[in-house]
């Protein structure tokens, strides 16, 4: 019988499920034993602010914080690791573990003043409404029209191979869950999206793991452009400095926001604190503007701004995590990537 | 009143409690009936969308280069997430090997499943309950069949959260109409009550001696009780005129041997030798007259009674009827020279002339009797405030210190009249008679000088 099984089990196909490396890792102490052990995607220079301020609040906790990549915080998770609070900004991996019944549920009065899009079955909770981001260096677009819209940029770089050639970056979704999780949201929303990738493909793109590499070498002008950068306060501080170098565009024809989602274990040893944590978190993200922090808050006009909401919280985030479409999605991309 | 309060409780209120009781078992039974369905309903979206996700994730199944092939549609599962935020479980398996989805999910491998047709189970998974929907697709791949089972399930949180909603606006709904049927229970309890309390009331509102049958159109149901309340007023009426007859035969029987016993007294003390004798002979005349009264008072009382059960309505004029029966009390005044003054204006009056005269006479008749010889009686016949006053005035000694309503109580007499014959009637029939006329009779000592001031009261016609 020739049949193609991929008795995977979801998850396993994500990585090998070894011991994951840290990419990062901040312990702050506390006056008392009890540790909450956080797993997040968050850079430290992101997310040391946070936890400052949480630990400001409650001094007894000793705060034990490790940046991980995203796929191997889910691995770490659904194999069973012991965290308080997992944070991620990989919402259909975060989804996946809520609906496989590994995070427990939360509810505070703050968790019920969430809008309905920031939160599902009070077990997965939003803080942030980021949206994708196209950076360019201005440089590059001398006597160009900086493009607003895909059918635009597509336009230009086909227009211009010898001058984009190695130029442009974007996410490895082979390896980074976020920017998986873009690439399918934007195969689903927008045609343009594979063709914008076979021309991408055709100038040899480098592919990168995470955000931070990518708006460095934007930065330091060793890209013209990075295409699904998460447009975080960061790179908008970034651009700022660069006295007009840098342009952080949102395409107007169609643009991801993705919400930054946190979730208690269903093996967390102190849900209580990791609720108190969460609850911090939420009442950051519900500010009303007058604050800098280093992410933007949850707003309905940011989710919104372009006219489309974000992406939705819901099972249909797990489609493309079946090992079956990943499969075909990751091929379609390889071709049209890597080939040429 | 009082006593018709108490006994067995309200028939109003037992109504009521009836009527709520049958509305509380109504409103149970709906918010039951309406909880059900609601629950059905729920359920049957559930159902709907399952087989939809699942029969769209068997329609992409196809065969490519002898391999089976699929892809799950965005949409099936995004129709899963729009329903409810509940946690939703694939598998698909072909030949029995898992293709991909959770391989651990409770897929009952029923046989009965036949191609195209959607299956539903519900079990336990991951601690919760999962409703699945199973569809199962036969598919060539090369030259081999391959049967294709896909399985969507999905908890059932959201569903028995949305049950619960309905049921418990349902309940409300009950409730609202549960106080609503109670308010009306109330009002219909006392509208259906209405023709029992008009029909108290108008017994009630009667004089006492009003013993005609009721005659009200009344429900059916009622009809037995006034036909039982006229047969019990009609024997009561007659046994009253059967004593009311009574008395008249006994007191015609009385007063006939009396008369004869009289003249005989009389002609033995003409004759009597001694004073002894003649003194006897006094109280025993005496005694005769006293005894001559009452039965003459008594059958007058029985006449006001018997009249007055169905009063005549004639228009009277008063001066005409109070000079008649001054005309026929002269001859007893003028036996103690007593003169009668009348002055009257000219009233009218509706009523029984046979009774007024009578209680105009025994007025006069006390007047004359407790005066002293030589006096004059004042009899003034004035309106006043609409009605006609018919003011007796003697020049008597007075009422003494006993009470008038006293006086007028049947049988009772006053302390100045022990040497005057009489029975005590008197003022008891002239004041039945006036009461029966709708007036009365106001009797005080004059304000000034000596002497009673007696008013008849009658209402104008
Ligand atoms: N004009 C009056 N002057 C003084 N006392 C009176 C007068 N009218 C009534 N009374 C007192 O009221 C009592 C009751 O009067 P009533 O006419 O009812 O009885 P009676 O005159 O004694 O007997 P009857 O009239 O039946 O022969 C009298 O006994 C008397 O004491
Ligand atoms: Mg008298």
């Amino acid at each position: 019988m020739r049949l193609t099984c991929f008795a995977l089990g979801l998850g396993l196909s994500l990585s090998p499920a070894a011991a994951f490396e840290p990419e990062d890792h901040l312990w702050i102490e506390g006056s008392s034993d009890q540790v909450l052990r956080i797993l997040s995607t968050a850079d430290l220079d992101v997310f040391t602010p946070y936890l400052m301020a949480f630990h400001a609040e409650h001094p007894d906790l000793d705060l034990d914080y490790t940046v991980v990549s995203s796929t191997d915080l889910y691995d770490e998770i659904h194999s069973g690791g012991v965290y308080d609070v997992v944070i991620s900004s990989a919402m259909d991996l975060q989804f996946q573990l809520a609906n496989d019944g590994l995070a427990r549920r939360h509810r505070s009065p703050i968790t019920q003043n969430l809008p309905d899009w920031a939160q599902w079955r009070e077990v997965i909770f939003a803080f942030t409404t980021e949206p994708a981001v196209v950076l360019v260096a201005t440089e590059y677009f001398d006597g160009l029209e900086i493009p607003q819209t895909r059918q635009e940029l597509i336009a230009i770089l086909r227009d211009n191979p010898e001058r984009f050639a190695g130029k442009i970056g974007t996410y490895d979704v082979r390896d980074s869950g976020l920017g998986y999780l873009f690439a399918t949201q934007e195969d689903r929303a927008t045609d343009a999206y594979w063709r914008l990738s076979e021309v991408m493909g055709r100038l040899q793109p480098a592919l990168y793991c995470c955000s931070g590499p990518m708006i460095e070498d934007v930065m330091s002008g060793k890209l013209a452009l990075a295409y699904n950068v998460l447009g975080s306060y960061a790179a908008e501080r970034l651009a700022d400095q660069s006295e007009g170098r840098v342009q952080i565009l949102r395409m107007t024809d169609f643009s991801n926001v993705i919400l930054r989602t946190a979730l208690i274990p269903a093996t967390a040893p102190n849900p209580t604190e990791a609720g108190t944590f969460i609850d911090a978190l939420l009442t950051i993200a519900l500010r009303d503007g007058a604050e800098d922090w280093p992410l933007p808050p949850l707003s309905a006009a940011t989710a919104s701004g372009s006219g489309f909401g974000p992406i939705r919280i819901g099972p249909a985030l797990m489609v493309y995590l079946d090992p079956l479409n990943r499969r075909t999605f990751l091929s379609e991309w390889e071709n049209a990537i890597l080939e040429q | 009143m009082n006593d018709t309060r108490r006994g067995t409780g309200s028939i109003g209120r037992r109504l009521t409690l009836y009527l709520a009781i049958v509305a509380a078992l109504l409103s149970l039974l709906s918010w039951g009936i309406v909880t059900g369905f609601a629950r059905q309903a729920a359920e049957k979206t559930q159902d709907n969308v399952l087989s939809a996700a699942a029969t769209a994730i068997a329609e992409t199944l196809r065969s490519e280069q002898g391999e089976v092939w699929l892809e799950l549609p965005y949409s099936a599962f995004s129709m899963l997430g729009a329903i409810s935020e509940d946690r939703v479980f694939y598998r698909i398996t072909a030949n029995g090997a898992l293709l991909t989805g959770y391989e651990d999910l409770p897929v009952s491998t029923d046989p009965s499943i036949r191609a195209g047709e959607v299956g539903f189970a519900t079990s336990a998974y991951r601690g919760e309950a999962l409703r699945m929907a199973t569809v199962s697709r036969r598919i060539l791949a090369g030259n081999r069949p391959v049967q294709v089972i896909v399985t969507v399930g999905q908890t059932r949180e959201g569903i028995a959260e949305i049950a619960r909603d309905l049921s418990r606006q349902a309940g409300f709904l009950s409730i609202a109409f549960f106080l609503i049927a109670v308010v009306l229970s109330f009002f219909a309890a006392r509208a259906s009550l209405r023709p029992l309390n008009e029909i108290a009331k108008a017994v009630s509102r009667r004089g006492p001696s009003d013993l005609r049958p009721l005659r009200r159109p009344a429900p059916r149901e009622l009809a037995p009780l006034i036909a039982a309340l006229n047969r019990f007023m009609d024997r009561l009426g007659q046994s009253i005129r059967r004593s009311e007859d009574f008395i008249v035969e006994a007191a015609h029987r009385v007063r006939t041997p009396l008369a004869t016993v009289r003249v005989h007294a009389d002609l033995a003390l003409r004759n009597a030798q001694s004073e002894a004798e003649r003194d006897r002979l006094r109280q025993m005349i005496r005694a005769i007259d006293e005894s001559s009264r009452s039965a003459g008072q008594l059958l007058d009382h029985a006449t006001v009674a018997f009249r007055s059960d169905d009063l005549l309505k004639d228009q009277i004029s008063l001066r005409d009827l109070a000079k008649q029966t001054v005309i026929s009390m002269t001859p007893t005044a003028s036996m103690k020279d007593i003169e009668i003054d009348l002055e009257a204006e000219a009233l009218c009056v509706e009523g029984d002339a046979v009774l007024l005269d009578n209680a105009l006479r025994n007025i006069l008749d006390n007047a004359i009797k407790y005066s002293p010889e030589d006096t004059t009686i004042e009899m003034r016949i004035t309106a006043q405030n609409g009605e006609a006053h018919i003011i007796v005035t003697d020049q008597g000694a007075g009422l003494g210190d006993d009470p008038p309503e006293m006086l007028t109580q049947r049988f009772k007499r006053g302390r100045n009249a022990e040497n005057i014959v009489g029975s005590g009637l008197g003022l008891t029939i002239a004041a039945d008679v006036l009461f029966a006329h709708g007036g009365r009779l106001e009797l005080r000592n004059k304000a000034e000088g000596n002497g009673v001031c007696a008013s008849l009261v009658l209402p104008l016609a």
